[in-house]
């Protein structure tokens, strides 16, 4: 398509600047989960003054702030998964149960000696794919609806796991394969690597290529995403995949950090702080827009928020009825009535509200 | 029967909604025990205005006076409590209920707060029977053809005792011997004393069944007639008003004269249950119209051509090749494109940018690998934003914000950025404002000279004759007739509409 | 026709009906009444949370707070009998209609505020936790007179039975249910809501009103359930029903109701616990089997019901058109 002749070319800049992104409103999407996530960091540095401080040892960082990246990894993977589904519309409840038999999986064939790294890791992944393909067929060419659909997996996903298990905590011993829970590398530990190495290739297939685009379009409309030629239902099995994919490494890593594969509680109810993690961040569960970067921070508020709990001297019980009054107060500032009754209130609120 | 008495008035109302104005001092007398016809073409404010009149819509301005006393229907509950009951042209009942249910919903015959379910299926089946259906109430009411449907949902507003009765185009799935059975309806309730209003499409229907026509057209009432005065040719001419003349002398210029070669062919296409053999012709860089009443088929006849229903019979020949279509993906890459009738459900990505709408046709055809670069998807939106004159202030607006015929011309950009060979437009200006529709008129017209060939269905049949070389008329799924040259009349297709 | 909207019940009960008859064939002692009195009254509380999980997925909407308002509810009645000295009946008392605002809270944010049932519920399931937690994170015995009467009320059948007090509650939750969702108006708005909201409210249910109500009575019965389980361990646990709510869709689901709503049977769901039970049954019976054979079955079932509804629900959908074509 080439552009007209430009009468002047102070007007073509002008009309440039009219059609450039809206910066303003992009990162408004921003402000508020990481304004949650800053707050959150600055109680705690009010609440220990030391929080902050990193320490180095064997060549590892040590610290709360490391300490929470890396409890948040294996959910931060589920929900780079879960953003995508939300995206189109879906979800996905059985990712915790993957988490389960990729993990199994991975065990039992560590109990084969020699039985190389690489390969072990690769059935692993392969598992999830399968299991994400298998969600995927549901949802998006037997049309189920995607709760009831992963549900299926989610209830009978654990009893595959069980079933590889033999009831058993299947323990292995290979350090190469442990390595990947409770390594480190240039300080970092290895989960933390896993989940930044996730996001980067995940946004550079996303958003380098049309593949975000069209998921976006298929979870805002999929029927007029269909008329303009984008295949729905292919990019929907993509996704189930990619989630599958995600659970698969989640999986992997927390069978690696405690050197061992517990079917009952490997991953028992992550898929629903990865869920809440990417409303948190601000995406709708009906579908449309994501950000895998503002899902990230939304399992770091999640995450911190436990940490704070724990500083502040408060009893860890107090932990999931604080995460649920933060999630209500969330959900509320999502609905568009909450917003009004509240700009009504305090007229100030007008501006951020529309935010 | 007395002399009749005022139910409803409506004095001086108006609607307007953000840029359009839906209903400008209407005025609308119904009297009890009269058949109230209430005719004007698409977009006329008919619907409009029986949502004022019955609570869906609040109006702008103006009165309302029910027994002669002025009210305020706040919801459609309200209205159907004060005795106005609607039934609407998609039956708004609960399918998965059983009939019976559906009839007594909020008003089971109860003993110690327990619905008695014989009590109730026997009121039903009594109900029913007055108007001659003889059905298994108990039986889910999904079971049942809408036709049915729509008795018992006129049979659930007189069982509540409805004053005022508003069918909403009732006839328009309806075949004959249906008719019939509704029209005793009305009629055993015109004697009963209730003041029903009718909606329809149908001339010949109205000349049937009404005593009393109001015709509105564009937003405005035209005037009202007592059906026995006037004539057809005066009811036609005040329902598509003095600028008919105007347009139709314009169409001889575009109609394409010479024998083109044929683009696209339909040879007896089938679809189950929506379509039966029709058979059409789509020359090279010709427009062809399609006309005909909702539910005609000729909106199943685009879906067919762009691969949203699969034939069940037929062939679809395009550009000398035999098509076979599975999804509508096939057909855009032999090069049709289709704008959709439900333009928000079908056709805008409503939060995506007006950018990302315009590029994403473009996108879906390079495939998900090759990206088109931002800096090029911003050249393209400008370029089509100036070129069809899109009144945005950015390129990333969300496509919603916009009007109806601002996202209709996205829709247009979408595609004219692939380049079809073949444009269908299914009611392109539908539920367009007044200015935006010239405007795209004017834009499928120089489409036409730059030789697109263009299947084009409109309900506004004055707009069809001005653009289109040829039109086809369907019928009850069918083609009734194919006019052209000096044939190509609104008259002449309100005609063959109508009578078949 | 009719036999369609019945198939799935019909299958439920044939397949409940064949386990339990292989059961009895192959091992003494299963075909007893022993097993069925177990049946009801190990199952109690899992029926009668599936009763209000059943209202709830009629409505078209999902419950997922259940479990854990069972838990809730539970550590609720030990600390007030056991802490506080309170008559287990004055605890419940309490209770009851604290669970019933709980549970119309949760309508309230999902009618007024237009959020998603799933999630909204999500909040609820770990608010309910969380308070459980807060209460109390260690298991609190209860040890009252009245409870020991309710373990020894009852009475035997031949063979073996026993019909215990938890049973019978939950019979008479099961009729009162019965009529409210098949006898009542209310029950008829549940199903009109399930089928559209939107034609429901021009018909002129009173959606605000009775989703709010669902909810709110989807709390109470797991209230209910909780105090029921209470019976049955003797003690509060924080932790207690946790999937409580998964094992309650798989039983609606498996009695019939679609989880789209607006069309299900309450007695389908008692089917579907049921035969969720026996399964268990005969799992244990067997000794072979292991455990986890359990899930693995229950979700293949799970995914055969679903497609069976989808199978039928296209079926009425082609019959649908067929009928009008032969019409128009």
């Amino acid at each position: 398509m080439k552009q007209t002749q430009p009468c002047a070319d102070t007007l073509q800049q002008a009309r440039l600047a009219r059609y450039s992104p809206g910066s303003t409103k992009a990162s408004a999407r921003y402000l508020w989960p990481l304004a949650a996530l800053i707050l959150l960091l600055a109680v705690n540095l009010l609440l220990d003054a030391s929080f902050f401080q990193l320490s180095f040892q064997d060549g590892r960082l040590y610290g709360s702030l490391i300490d929470i990246l890396n409890r948040s990894a294996p959910v931060a993977l589920l929900a780079i998964g879960m953003s995508l589904v939300i995206a189109t519309g879906g979800i996905d409840l059985s990712v915790g149960a993957v988490m389960a038999i990729a993990g199994s999986i991975c065990a039992n064939l560590l109990l084969q000696a020699d039985l190389p790294l690489a390969l072990v890791i690769a059935a692993g992944l392969a598992t999830g794919i399968a299991a994400g393909l298998i969600n995927g067929t549901l949802v998006s060419y037997l049309k189920i609806q995607p709760i009831v659909a992963t549900l299926l997996l989610m209830v009978a996903g654990r009893g595959v796991a069980q079933l590889i298990n033999q009831g058993q905590i299947v323990t292995f011993l290979r350090p190469d394969f442990a390595w990947l829970g409770s390594g480190s590398w240039l300080g970092l530990p290895l989960p933390v690597w896993l989940v930044i190495a996730m996001f980067g290739l995940s946004q550079l297939l996303l958003r380098r290529t049309a593949l975000g685009l069209f998921i976006e379009a298929v979870g805002c409309n999929a029927t007029a995403s269909r008329y303009l030629g984008i295949n729905d239902k292919a990019i929907k099995l993509f996704v189930y995949a990619f989630a599958g994919f995600c659970a698969a490494l989640a999986g992997m890593i927390s069978a690696a950090d405690i050197q061992g594969s517990d079917a009952n509680n490997a991953g028992l109810w992550l898929e629903l702080d990865a869920i809440l993690a990417v409303v948190i961040g601000g995406a709708a569960l009906s579908g449309g827009r994501f950000s895998l970067l503002l899902s990230v921070i939304g399992v770091l508020i999640i995450q911190s928020l436990s940490t704070t709990i724990i500083v502040s001297g408060l009893p860890a019980k107090f932990n999931l009825l604080i995460k649920a009054l933060v999630v209500l107060l969330v959900l509320l500032l999502q609905s568009d009535k909450f917003r009004r009754q509240l700009s009504s209130v305090l007229p100030k609120w007008r501006k951020g509200g529309q935010a | 029967m007395t002399t009749p008495s005022l139910v409803l008035e409506l004095k001086q109302v108006c609607k307007h909604f953000p840029g359009v104005k839906a209903l400008q001092n209407v005025d609308l007398r119904l009297f009890a025990g009269e058949v109230h016809a209430l005719l004007g073409e698409n977009g006329a404010g008919k619907s409009t205005l029986i949502k004022v009149m019955t609570g869906a819509l609040a109006k702008s301005s103006g009165d309302i006076y029910f027994n002669g006393q002025q009210c305020h229907f706040a919801s459609p509950a309200a209205a159907q409590r004060a005795g106005i009951s609607t039934v609407y042209q998609e039956v708004n009942l609960l399918p998965n209920l059983s009939v019976a249910q559906n009839l007594f919903l909020g008003h089971e015959p109860r003993r110690f707060g327990l619905i008695q379910h014989k009590k109730m299926q026997q009121q039903a089946q009594q109900l029913l029977l007055r108007f001659k259906l003889n059905i298994d109430v108990t039986a889910p009411l999904a079971q049942y053809s809408v036709a049915v449907q729509q008795l018992i949902a006129i049979a659930r507003g007189v069982a509540m005792s409805a004053k005022v009765l508003v069918l909403d185009e009732p006839t328009a799935s309806l075949d004959s011997s249906e008719v019939q059975m509704l029209f005793d309806v009305m009629r055993q309730l015109r004697e009963q004393g209730v003041a029903i209003v009718f909606i329809t499409h149908f001339l010949e229907q109205v000349y049937q069944i009404s005593d009393r026509i109001t015709v509105l057209r564009n937003g405005s009432k035209v005037g009202e007639y007592l059906t026995a005065d006037l004539p057809r040719s005066q009811l036609i001419e005040a329902m598509l008003g003095k600028e008919l003349q105007q347009l139709t002398q314009q169409q001889a210029a575009t109609a394409v004269a010479k024998q083109a070669e044929p683009l696209l062919v339909l040879q007896q296409i089938s679809v189950k249950g929506s379509l039966s053999d029709i058979s059409l012709t789509v020359a090279k860089g010709q427009a062809v119209g399609l006309a005909g009443l909702l539910g005609s088929g000729r909106t199943e006849v685009c879906r067919a051509v762009y691969g949203v229903d699969v034939l069940s019979g037929g062939e679809i020949q395009f550009g000398g090749k035999t098509l076979t279509l599975q999804q509508p993906a096939d057909a855009i890459k032999a090069g049709i494109a289709l704008c959709p009738e439900e333009r928000k459900t079908e056709g805008i990505i409503g939060p995506l940018s007006i950018r990302e709408n315009i590029m994403l046709a473009l996108q879906a055809r390079r495939g998900w690998w090759r990206y088109l670069p931002v800096k090029q998807q911003q050249q393209l939106a400008a370029f089509y934003i100036d070129k069809l004159q899109i009144a945005t202030p950015d390129a990333d607006k969300p496509i919603e914000q916009l009007s109806g015929g601002n996202q209709q011309k996205v829709i247009l950009a979408r595609w004219l950025a692939i380049n079809p060979q073949l444009l269908i437009l299914d009611e392109p200006t539908r539920g367009i404002d007044i200015g935006a529709h010239a405007e795209i008129v004017l834009l499928i017209k120089s489409l036409c000279q730059q030789g697109m060939s263009l299947l084009v269905t409109s309900s506004e049949l004055e707009e069809l004759v001005a653009f289109a070389g040829k039109v086809v008329v369907l019928r009850d799924r069918q083609k009734v007739t194919e006019l052209s040259g000096d044939n190509m009349t609104a008259q002449h297709i309100m005609q063959a509409i109508a009578e078949g | 026709m009719m036999s369609l909207r019945y198939l799935p019940l019909w299958i439920t009960a044939a397949l409940l009906c064949l386990l339990f008859g292989i059961g009895g064939w192959q091992f003494d002692g299963f075909a007893s009444l022993a097993v069925v009195s177990n049946l009801f009254s190990d199952n109690a509380f899992l029926l009668i949370v599936a009763l209000g999980m059943t209202l709830v997925i009629i409505s078209g909407g999902i419950d997922l707070s259940v479990g854990a308002v069972i838990a809730l509810s539970g550590v609720a009645t030990g600390l007030l009998i056991s802490q506080y000295q309170w008559h287990p009946l004055t605890a419940f008392a309490l209770i009851v209609p604290a669970a019933a605002l709980f549970g119309a809270l949760m309508g309230v944010l999902i009618h007024v505020y237009k959020l998603q049932p799933f999630i909204v519920t999500l909040a609820g399931m770990f608010l309910a936790r969380g308070l459980a937690t807060t209460l109390s994170e260690e298991s609190i015995a209860i040890d009252h007179s009245f409870y020991d009467a309710i373990a020894e009320f009852g009475f035997a059948l031949p063979g073996g039975g026993w019909v215990g007090a938890s049973t019978m509650i939950f019979m008479v939750l099961l009729v009162l249910v019965i009529m409210l969702m098949h006898y009542s108006r209310f029950g008829a708005c549940v199903y009109a809501i399930g089928g559209n909201s939107q034609s429901a409210q021009l018909m002129g249910v009173p959606v605000a009103s009775t989703t709010i109500a669902i909810y709110a009575l989807s709390s109470v019965l797991a209230a209910l359930a909780g105090i029921v389980f209470t019976f049955y361990t003797f003690s509060g646990y924080a932790l207690a029903g946790v999937g409580m709510e998964l094992d309650a869709i798989a039983a609606v689901v498996i009695g019939g109701t679609l989880l789209t709503g607006g069309s299900g049977f309450v007695i389908g769901t008692v089917l579907g616990v049921l035969l969720m039970g026996v399964i268990q049954t005969y799992i244990i019976f067997d000794g072979s089997l292991s455990s986890w054979w359990t899930k693995i079955v229950i979700g293949l079932l799970l995914f055969g019901f679903i497609v069976l509804q989808k199978v039928l629900s296209r079926r009425t959908a082609l019959t649908t058109v067929a009928g009008s074509t032969a019409h128009g």
